[in-house]
């Protein structure tokens, strides 16, 4: 510990500690534009300027290491003298359009000036003017405003992966700049916005729409993926504005994704559900939430009745909150149906009562691991966050390594890859405990011993334990495999015999809380799958598009344009459901309702509405309790979303609220786990192509895919048949050419694009989106052919 | 895009810096892909960044930087005359003056038959020598009066004419 006094307080601080670190710790406020926390040390703008006692000339605080007795002066006469020569600088090239600037308002340098600039400028001479530049559809810039502290620049470069930015030229010509002509594509570029110090980055679907002391600030909580982003949600006139990072050091940090922040175009989408429609001799009429909600419960009833409660299904979203899935599962046990999912993705089921598949450790704890091993997933797109406190973690010395189907730049120092077709997954994973046993000296199955050991899966054990602090972690695309107990079994073995954490990463913001709600088939219940291959006369789908959001659209949409009443609680008017369903019921998305989201640590996190229900859109919780009194059936008394998520989890409040004491997942019955799966499915694959799907970022739910900006992203570019050279070779098929690719019953026209990074043998096709829904499944054979 | 002579060439250099530092080669690669396509065109400088395992704006900031990189393309002979204050004190700016009027361009143009550009530079370390001019980024010509720049003309022009035939 070194001593230090600053502006006459004495306090301690830890070796290596900057002045401004010490400073913080003491509460004092050293004026700064370049530094930031998460980035490295520039010190380019010198506005942090301070007096060290001894030192010949004023020192920049973020940049000077503290020593032993050091006194420093934030604000003596010679710090405030530097500091205000520093903003003198700064305010020559700045323009005077505070007035026309997004920023105002909330702007460093506006608020900064106020301190130490002049009030008038002694500046004569011609200022500069720096060209904007097209940073792509979220990020707008008035290049002319920026300061040059290279914050934005420093956050591609460091935390999104890649230095999508930088400062070109120099002196006074220099700028920020992307590579010529080049969009900035990260799925965390909006956090430039954040870091802008000035108005020279703003948000492009916010900009010249409200001023920053208009917006009412609430809290709330991202509807996307496992992470459960705590939001800041800027909100005028009950209308969503803007939405920025709550800063959560064990969640976000201060960071947010592309999709969690633009998102909230979609709230404001021109294709919202406003009040309740009946298709009536197959015209949608308008009608009273009275007449609608009546029309579900005595179709319902009639379906019970004539069919039985089995032949009622509820498809419920993983996006949904935990007091829609309660209220959602207890409706249909409620009326004798044990037919109720939520994991629509999903197409093995096979695992089902083995626990819950959540993270198995804190979201923070992620950046203490030194090894990892991640099994199918595309880890940038589907967790941007989690996928940047690995790469810290690889930074910091610790060894990730992939196993996948598809060789994506991850933007992070992979220490072993296994690029495999999907059907090798379980084989491949099962090279790795073979070798993992062999060298812990563990007996495992006799159909893993028998396989040969690659040298890649060799490398992969080895690295696992040679560390003190692994985890394995299996994606979302290994979660919607078709042998996903299979991958589950073998990564739970993996991980007893190397002492790992063993988790999920979960795909979607209530992925946990689904299993909490129970919002599961029952022992006599039908899974997602079952509801839609044995097709029933009656669904209630809520918050879904199920034949883009189903691990089988073709069937999904078969199963849904068979039945006699699909009810759709959804809050726009979803173009298939135009189609197939009956009754829609306008329902609050998550700014308009309050409720409860379990993220993939297992943490409770609640939220209130932030503005109210557009037109007659009420929430969902509330309509499901409704049906419930309609229906006659007991314990639809609920008066608020507490109490039904008291109902869930209990009256009290678990502090801190974590729930991770219910999602074990047993590491006991890995061994029996094994024997079920493993020796019998561990057989090669279909022969011939086979699909590679993910789920692309910015068609993940119902909500970003009605979000314009991010739809004009590059990650929302349509679905092509990408193949690597051999495969393309192999179909006798070039890059850029228009295809056939047809996969059961189903076919799709796409081009195909050259994708080097895809095994032989793998068609890459993205699945959610309407240009594929005619493809039977995200996984299995597929065939191929020129047009 | 760059011959493999100059990746061999880039590879020399890569070899001089440990195995995980190869972007410490950047200056070095740009300069032979330089002096192969005469420029370096957006093309050039990503195929270098990617060879170097670099974002191609980094190796773009390193490229705009230095003026001895040109990122546009260029006439037969760049002419650098040196304007900074040692050498304006000795002439030159009268230098630079006479090469703009005999040459009939301005600093960062073209002569028409495309033969000389004329830049502006900066200290090329040779003060006591000034003027000082630096011919296509290798060759130093010192005390460039106005009689030494029209021996240089007379001799690159003839040079290229000994080309031809």
């Amino acid at each position: 510990m070194l001593d230090i006094e600053i502006d006459g307080k004495a306090l301690q601080v830890v070796e290596g500690s900057t002045i401004i670190d010490a400073a913080h710790q003491l509460g004092t406020y050293i004026p700064h534009f370049c530094y930031h926390k998460k980035l490295s040390i520039a010190a380019n703008c010198r506005m942090c300027l301070v007096q060290v006692e001894k030192a010949p000339k004023p020192m920049p605080a973020c940049a000077t290491p503290v020593t032993n007795g050091m006194k420093v002066q934030t604000h003596s006469e010679q710090a405030v003298k530097a500091q205000k020569g520093v903003m003198e600088f700064l305010l020559i090239n700045h323009p005077l359009d505070c007035p026309i600037c997004d920023q105002g308002g909330e702007c460093l340098l506006q608020d900064l000036a106020v301190g130490y600039g002049a009030s008038a400028s002694r500046y004569q001479e011609e200022k500069r003017v720096v060209m904007n530049k097209n940073l792509g559809p979220l990020v707008a810039t008035d290049m002319t405003r920026c300061i040059n502290c290279t914050r934005c620049v420093r956050f591609t470069q460091e935390i999104a992966g890649l230095m999508e930015l930088g400062q070109a030229y120099r002196g006074e010509h220099a700028e920020i700049m992307s590579f010529i002509g080049q969009t900035v594509d990260s799925e965390l570029s909006g956090n430039i916005i954040d870091l802008c110090p000035v108005g020279a980055l703003t948000s492009k679907p916010f900009r010249f729409s409200a001023r920053t002391w208009e917006l009412a600030r609430r809290k709330s909580v991202s509807p996307h993926d496992g992470l459960g982003s705590p939001l800041i949600v800027q909100t005028k006139h009950d209308k969503v504005m803007r939405v920025l990072p709550l800063e959560n050091e064990e969640i976000n940090e201060c960071w947010l994704s592309d999709k969690d922040r633009f998102s909230y175009e979609a709230l404001n989408s021109p294709e919202r559900l406003t009040r309740p429609m009946l298709k009536h001799g197959g015209q949608w009429i308008e009608v009273e939430w009275q007449q609608a909600l009546d029309y579900v419960a005595h179709a319902f009833k009639d379906i019970a009745k004539n069919h039985g409660a089995a032949a009622l299904g509820a498809l419920l979203s993983p996006h949904a909150t935990l007091e829609e899935l309660h209220l959602g599962q207890k409706l249909m046990r409620g009326l004798g149906s044990g037919n109720v999912d939520f994991r629509l993705r999903q197409s093995d089921f096979s695992q089902d009562g083995q626990g819950t598949p959540w993270l198995g450790m804190k979201i923070a704890e992620i950046g203490s691991l030194d090894r990892v091993l991640v099994v199918g997933s595309f880890l940038r797109k589907d967790h941007p966050l989690i996928a940047q406190r690995l790469r810290q973690a690889v930074k910091r010395g610790a060894q990730v390594s992939l196993v996948h189907s598809a060789d994506d730049d991850q933007l992070l120092k992979a220490h072993a890859k296994a690029i495999v077709l999907p059907s090798q997954l379980p084989q491949l994973l099962a090279q790795v405990v073979k070798c993992a046993a062999e060298l812990k000296g563990v007996s495992v199955d006799a159909a893993i011993t028998a396989l040969a050991v690659s040298e890649k899966a060799k490398a992969i054990a080895e690295s696992l334990l040679s560390g003190t602090r692994a985890a394995i972690f299996l994606g979302n695309f290994a979660q919607q495999h078709e042998q996903a107990a299979t991958l589950q079994a073998l990564a739970q073995l993996l991980a007893k015999i190397t002492g790992a954490n063993f988790g999920f990463l979960g795909e979607a913001a209530n992925s946990v809380g689904g299993y909490v709600a129970n919002a599961l088939p029952g022992a006599d219940g039908l899974n997602a799958g079952q509801m839609l291959a044995e097709p029933r006369h009656g669904y209630l789908i809520l918050n879904a598009e199920v034949e883009l959001d189903s691990a089988r659209p073709l069937q999904a949409l078969a199963a849904l344009k068979q039945a006699a009443t699909v009810v759709l609680l959804s809050p726009f008017k979803l173009p298939g459901a135009l189609d197939y369903a009956d009754v829609l019921l306008p329902v609050s998305p998550f700014s308009e309702t309050s409720g409860s989201f379990i993220n993939t640590e297992g943490r409770v996190q609640s939220f209130n509405a932030v503005v109210r229900p557009l037109g007659e859109t009420r929430p969902a919780w509330k309509v499901l309790r409704v049906l419930g009194n309609l229906l006659n059936l007991p314990g639809f008394d609920q008066d608020s979303s507490e109490q039904v998520r008291a109902e869930v989890l209990g009256a009290a409040t678990p502090t801190p609220e974590f729930v991770t004491d219910r999602l074990a997942n047993p590491l006991s019955d890995v061994a029996n786990n094994v024997a079920n799966n493993v020796a019998i499915k561990l057989d090669a694959g279909p022969n011939g192509l086979e699909r590679v799907a993910d789920v692309a970022i910015y068609s993940a739910d119902v909500l970003v895919r009605r979000a314009p900006s991010l739809q004009k992203t590059r990650d929302a570019a349509s679905p092509a048949a990408r193949m690597n050279a051999v495969t393309l070779q192999q179909c006798g098929v070039s890059a850029g050419q228009e295809l056939r690719v047809r996969q059961g019953e189903g076919q799709a026209q796409l081009f195909a694009v050259l994708d080097a990074g895809l095994p032989d043998g793998a068609v890459r096709i993205a699945a959610a989106h309407p240009k594929v829904a005619g493809l039977a499944a995200m996984h299995g054979a597929i065939t191929v052919e020129a047009l | 895009m760059l011959s493999d002579d100059a990746f061999k060439k880039i590879d020399r250099e890569i070899a001089k810096y440990p195995a995980d530092q190869k972007q410490s080669a950047v200056m070095a690669a740009l300069a032979i892909a330089q002096d192969e396509n005469g420029y370096l065109a957006q093309e050039t400088i990503a195929a270098v960044a990617d060879y170097l395992g670099m974002a191609p704006m980094a190796a773009f900031e390193v490229a705009s930087f230095y003026n001895m990189y040109d990122l546009a393309p260029l006439g037969r002979y760049k002419l650098t005359v040196c304007t900074n204050l040692p050498c304006a004190l000795s002439g030159g700016v009268d230098a630079a003056e006479y090469l703009k009027q005999k040459l009939g361009i301005a600093f960062n143009e073209t002569t028409p038959d495309g033969l000389f550009t004329l830049k502006q530079g900066e200290c090329l370390g040779a003060c006591g020598d000034a003027p000082v001019l630096l011919m296509n980024n290798k060759r130093m010509c010192s005390f460039m009066t106005t009689e030494a720049i029209d021996q240089l003309l007379t001799e690159l022009r003839a040079d290229l004419r000994g080309q031809a035939t």
